[in-house]
């Protein structure tokens, strides 16, 4: 267990919070996130050995997820200096300390084996995000909050009782407390299963409202269109991943139990009417905030239709997790500059973005390309693959219907980001003092890098990882030398 | 037996819960309801085992009078008395609610229970109250009448999670006690800000952003 994961970022929360300098505030919050990314790094070399009987630990599942994080943590914390200095008139006090408890916070979730150590992290993060969401302290920022708060209580309210149908179904069956997740899936044919299923329905619709998939992602566009950037690019990336590991932790225990088809048709359901949902809103478009928030409802879709295809689907959907994280940063974080250049996030007064901030604009524009499945950007390469495994594992009409949808998707995204990124500045919109400079560009120009070389090529030990974290959700123990020995034929055999 | 007769009264307040108008006296019933659900776990015949005491008096305290208490100092500050003009009217309502009841029934009937419990109305009981919390939430237009809503909903939760309190009281316990707190604190303080920024604590002001 690595409890400085947990620990170094919450104390630092509260050293941002009462500290009354800014200069040293941002350095703190920097300094955090490169020391969590090196521990991250370093607790990797030991997910293969989480002792059984472990409340908190890390595990390929939960590794890969907290790395995701991690790596975006470190983006929005660099791109953060240079943001807060833009906006001295707000309090970065609060800002940088909910910054930071959400990555304590996110650090407790990925190393959580107990349902209800997870149910308390997803609702502890609702916690340190809704003062990001406030950040503005306007009319508008309030009615986000309240609607972030008031339908992620509910959904968070949903989980809980969720969990408590699954903690049911064990005590029925005789399985006692600690119910971690390993004892839930080794002992999995003592469940009850009426309530089993009906736990994990509830679950779905509590942590899908928490990930924002549809119907329950009304709170969503409101969050995301009127927050900054930095903290778009968070929840985009960071929150909904975080709801995502929690669920799929509770799938796996339905997986293991012989239930999978049942989840699997739920899951892929939600996909499809989530992107079907996202596409209708994104076309016409013309909030590119909101129209960001749209596409994070997309792709989410994508992860649980991915999980509900299975097999390798669910492989590449884990990847796409990561891919997606990355991508929304960087449309975030530079949409959030156009946004500061031109003082606006409507269409018909922001066109012309290449012109007037070329930095921005291109990474917009880059960025726009890379989620919706460009090659050579490392979304292709999830969103081909799930499309292919769904077409040749007899799930023809998902993986039609999935592969329509990107492209209507495609069409209606490039409509509005075309007029925006191209064109010439309207004269009669004043020019903001923004200029991009190398502190408001350089952190998203990494991330886009990382994603192009994430599209070509990955280190062999996270290959492995991801393989052992695929197994895991499928209900499987990864740590059983056949499963083991599986994985590194399956790398072997020339499959990403 | 007694029990029994305290989930029937629980059943009972959620009729009355949608069927007032009156903010001040849907905030009476929810902790009046508040205070049945704490005294229930002294009568399952569990013993008095910390863990359930502790529960008990967590329940009464906080859900029968911290919260109400908040609630009625956020409502005299803006002064308003009645929830006029709600999404779903009283009669409509009240047969949402009992249709919700009938339902919670039939769908507690196809969930099986460990035998010989004192647990029989449990399920069907926290089914129904979570329906009408959640018909609270989405009807109303008031801030604070949504907030009861919320209320009422965990009430729903906590009635379920008695069930296991005598197995695992570790998870019961941070669960309920976290998620009240969560929601009803924080939303608090959010009331607080819509009744300064918009003088009201309406949520049709809150409605500016749409597509």
């Amino acid at each position: 267990m690595s409890w400085y994961l947990i620990v170094l970022p919450l104390i630092a929360a509260g050293v941002a919070f009462a500290i009354s300098s800014p200069t040293w505030r941002v350095r703190i919050l920097a300094t955090t996130a490169i020391l969590h990314l090196v521990g991250v790094l370093a607790a990797l070399g030991g997910w293969g050995m989480l002792p059984a009987g472990a409340w908190l630990g890390l595990d390929a599942l939960g590794g890969w997820v907290l790395l995701v994080i991690s790596v975006l943590f470190l983006v929005c914390a660099l791109y953060a200096p240079a943001y807060l200095a833009l906006r001295p008139d707000r309090d970065g006090r609060i800002f940088t300390g909910s910054l930071l408890s959400f990555l304590g916070l996110a650090s407790l979730l990925a190393q959580s084996q107990h349902p209800g150590i997870t149910w308390v992290a997803i609702e502890t993060t609702t916690l340190a995000t809704a003062p990001l969401i406030y950040f503005n302290h306007n009319r508008h920022s309030l009615e986000a909050t309240w609607k972030y708060l008031l339908i992620g209580s509910v959904g968070i309210a949903l989980a809980l009782l969720g969990t408590l149908f699954i903690a049911y179904a064990a005590n029925m069956g005789g399985v006692e407390e600690p119910l971690l997740y390993g004892r839930l899936m080794r002992d999995s044919a003592l469940l009850s299963r009426p309530w089993l299923r009906a736990g994990f329905v509830l679950t779905l619709v509590g942590y899908g409202t928490k990930m924002g998939l549809a119907p329950m992602h009304t709170w969503k566009p409101d969050a995301y269109g009127e927050t900054p950037g930095i903290v778009g690019a968070l929840l985009a990336g960071g929150v909904t991943s975080c709801a995502f590991l929690a669920l799929l932790r509770i799938y796996a225990v339905v997986a293991a139990a012989g239930e999978a088809p049942f989840a699997r048709e739920l899951l892929v359901g939600f996909g499809l009417l989530s992107m079907t949902w996202a596409m209708v809103f994104m076309v016409r478009q013309l909030d590119f905030k909101r129209l960001l928030a749209y596409s994070s409802v997309e792709h989410m879709g994508i992860l649980v239709l991915g999980i509900g295809i299975g097999g390798n689907a669910a492989k590449f959907a884990l990847f796409h997790l990561a891919a997606n994280a990355l991508v929304k940063s960087v449309l975030f974080l530079s949409a959030g500059n156009i946004h500061r250049s031109y003082a606006s996030k409507q269409l018909p007064f922001v066109t012309g973005a290449i012109r007037r901030t070329p930095v921005s604009g291109w990474l917009f524009l880059l960025g726009f390309l890379a989620i919706t499945g460009t090659p050579p950007f490392a979304p292709f390469i999830s969103e081909f693959n799930i499309a292919y495994t769904a077409l040749t594992t007899g799930h023809l009409w998902v993986g039609t219907a999935f592969l329509v949808l990107l492209g209507a998707i495609f069409l209606g995204m490039s409509d509005t980001v075309i007029k925006m990124v191209f064109g010439t500045p309207s004269a009669e919109r004043v020019r903001t003092p923004y200029k991009d400079t190398f502190a408001t560009t350089a952190p998203m120009i990494a991330a886009l890098a990382l994603v192009l070389v994430m599209g070509l090529w990955m280190p062999r030990p996270l290959q492995v990882m991801l393989q052992s974290a695929a197994v895991m959700v499928g209900g499987s123990d990864p740590a059983s030398p056949s499963e083991r020995e599986h994985a590194r034929r399956a790398i072997d055999g020339g499959q990403r | 037996m007694i029990h029994d007769i305290l989930i029937t009264l629980t059943v009972l307040t959620n009729f009355t819960l949608v069927a007032t108008s009156r903010v001040n006296k849907s905030i009476q019933v929810a902790a009046f309801q508040g205070v049945l659900l704490g005294l229930l776990p002294l009568t399952l015949g569990l013993g008095f085992h910390i863990h359930i005491l502790l529960m008990a008096v967590a329940a009464v305290v906080v859900k029968g009078w911290f919260i109400p208490f908040l609630l009625r100092r956020a409502l005299a500050k803006v002064h308003i008395h009645r929830e006029v003009h709600p999404y779903i009217g009283y009669t409509v309502s009240l047969m949402l609610c009992a249709l919700g009841t009938g339902m919670s029934i039939v769908l507690a009937h196809n969930l099986p229970l460990k035998p010989g419990g004192p647990f029989a109305l449990f399920v069907p009981a926290a089914l129904a109250t979570l329906f009408t919390g959640f018909l609270l939430l989405v009807s109303r237009r008031k801030a604070i009448t949504q907030v009861v809503g919320y209320l009422v909903l965990e009430n729903g939760i906590y009635l379920f999670g008695l069930m296991l309190i005598g197995d695992m009281p570790l998870l019961v316990e941070t669960g309920i006690l976290l998620d009240l707190f969560v929601g009803i604190f924080v939303m608090g303080i959010v009331i607080n800000h819509i009744s300064v920024a918009f003088d009201s604590m309406d949520t049709r002001q809150l409605a500016e952003l749409k597509d």
